[in-house]
């Protein structure tokens, strides 16, 4: 099935916060010692994609729902809250 | 903002507004952070309230212009198999008329706001955009206020109330209390998707202003332990599909996938049909039951609604237990302040409170309801296939005589599972909800 998570995310409203709230602890861990790289897959927002040297984050459509922070099998993603006012802002919730 | 105040409120969820009302009503000084733009602007449910929880906290929640989506006349509970399903549904008179309101439709970022304003309105001070960092402690470790993200943001109070949903980095970073594990938690997505009044009133059979609930099981999970839901609103339509974060992660299944696969369901879809997706959101459920509860007091502190993992899977009851929980905590808080004592030991009365109520009780009535379901994927796999199988086959008109079909369909059944299996699954099923 090909869905655009990109489609998904287009009808939310963010507010970007400039600084990531989202940042890998060491990339060396995503890609010398993760053999399962979940966040690749249970994100909702698929915020985590593979590039040849590393995994990059596209914080600035994050769902803020956690399960990356909690799903990494080596609790390598800090994670905490978008500054105050900034990140997704439901519309209907 | 150094300032001190009887009570902060971290989060202005149902949890933090009921706090929050309830504190106001006896004077007590409170402030309420959020860390939205406005409450509600981070908050997710399926969508569902419960009008007696919400009358203990404002018995005039009508005449105060409740944002009610539609109040909720019938439940339906599906179990579906990839190319079909079993419907069971109840109705009743009365849920239009005397117990109107027992279950109603909301929009989070809309009811929640409303809410706030309503705490506002006692002179509560609800400060949005603003994101609550840390506790602060004494040296004894009492919590005696909380940092926040803004210059000079530490306020001081004599207990903090935690209402800051289940996901919580205050919680990993403070200790307050455990970090979830995958296990303990189901990640859900959630669609909105516009539609015009009359259309959702032809197509679920209501009255104008009534509404469906519908909660699914089976194998629209993808052999997940895992529920769907499609909820009626005033012009639009709720969709949720979630699925143990644990089963998400090694099956490698990608949430928005499962949720445009379920889209597409037979039983769905003609419901859906025409309709405009608006607005994409996760959000996690709190599966662990009783047995994840946290310690909801401490020194100085108080644990409510999602925060303290207060959610009954079973009966899809959380935004009730979370606005009880508020409603309790803001008793035991009033009381405290006559005793002048905010320890622990005080503080307890809060769980008594919960002990007493419906809130515990429910949770260790289902404990086992969790492990039940992790425990029998074939729930969300075997199962479902067999039971359309079956009822696939006894519906079809084609000559074949019917004590014949029982029969292939018996050998079919114990070829997938056995009949040890099976009693197990219903001995531990009926277990887990009697």
């Amino acid at each position: 099935m090909s869905v655009k998570v990109e489609d998904k995310l287009f009808l939310d409203r963010f507010r970007i916060d400039e600084e990531p709230h989202i940042r890998i602890i060491d990339n060396a861990i995503c890609l010398e010692e993760c053999e399962e790289q979940p966040c690749l897959y249970l994100c909702p927002a698929n915020v985590y994609r593979l590039e040849k040297d590393r995994i990059s984050v596209a914080y600035e459509g994050c769902l803020e729902c956690g399960s990356c922070r909690i799903g990494c099998p080596h609790l390598n993603i800090e994670w905490r809250f978008p500054t105050g006012g900034y990140g997704i802002s439901h519309k209907f919730g | 903002m150094d300032e001190s105040f009887d009570v902060a409120i971290v989060g202005a969820g149902p949890a933090g507004a009921s706090a929050a009302c309830g504190l106001a009503e006896h004077g007590v000084k409170t402030i309420v952070f959020e860390r939205g733009e406005y409450p509600g602007s981070k908050n997710v449910s399926g969508g569902v309230l419960y009008g007696h929880d919400l009358a203990q906290i404002l018995p005039d929640y009508h005449e105060r212009n409740c944002p009610i989506e539609r109040n909720i006349v019938e439940s339906r509970i599906w179990y579906l198999s990839k190319e079909g399903g079993y419907s069971l549904s109840y109705r009743d008179r009365s849920f239009s008329e005397e117990r109107k309101f027992n279950v109603f439709t909301v929009g989070r970022a809309r009811f929640d706001r409303w809410f706030a304003e309503q705490a506002r309105r006692r002179n509560v001070l609800v400060v949005c955009g603003t994101v609550v960092t840390d506790l602060l402690q004494d040296h004894r470790n009492t919590v005696v206020g909380v940092s926040t993200d803004r210059p000079d943001g530490d306020v001081y109070a004599k207990v903090v109330v935690l209402a800051d949903g289940i996901n919580s980095p205050l919680a990993q970073k403070t200790g307050f209390r455990p970090e979830p594990k995958p296990h303990d938690v189901a990640l859900a997505v959630k669609e909105v998707i516009e539609l015009s009044e009359d259309l959702i009133n032809e197509r679920f059979n209501v009255a104008p202003g009534d509404g469906v609930t519908i909660e699914i099981l089976g194998e629209v999970t993808q052999g997940m332990d895992g529920v769907a839901v499609i909820y009626t609103n005033k012009t639009s339509l709720s969709l949720c599909i979630g699925a143990n974060l644990a089963d998400l992660a090694q099956r490698k299944i990608r949430p928005y996938e499962m949720l445009e696969e379920f889209k597409g369901h037979p039983m769905v879809a003609p419901l859906i049909k025409g309709g405009k997706p608006t607005e994409y959101l996760a959000h996690w459920l709190a599966e662990g039951g009783y047995d994840a509860l946290p310690e909801l007091s401490g020194d100085g502190f108080l644990i409510t609604g999602d925060s303290g993992m207060l959610f009954n899977a079973l009966h899809r009851e959380g935004s009730n237990m979370a606005m009880t929980s508020g409603r309790m905590a803001a008793e035991t808080i009033v009381e405290a302040f006559k005793k002048g004592d905010f320890s622990r030991k005080s503080l307890h009365g809060y769980v008594s409170r919960l002990q007493d109520s419906y809130v515990i009780e429910d949770l260790k009535k289902y404990r086992r309801f969790g492990p039940f379901l992790l425990g029998h994927h074939e729930l969300f796999t075997t199962l479902p296939k067999l039971t359309s199988y079956a009822a696939r086959e006894m519906l079809t008109v084609d000559g074949v005589p019917k004590k014949r079909k029982q029969q292939t369909i018996w050998r079919e059944i114990r070829k997938h599972i056995s009949r040890f299996r099976l009693l197990k699954l219903l001995w531990d099923g009926w277990r887990s909800v009697r």
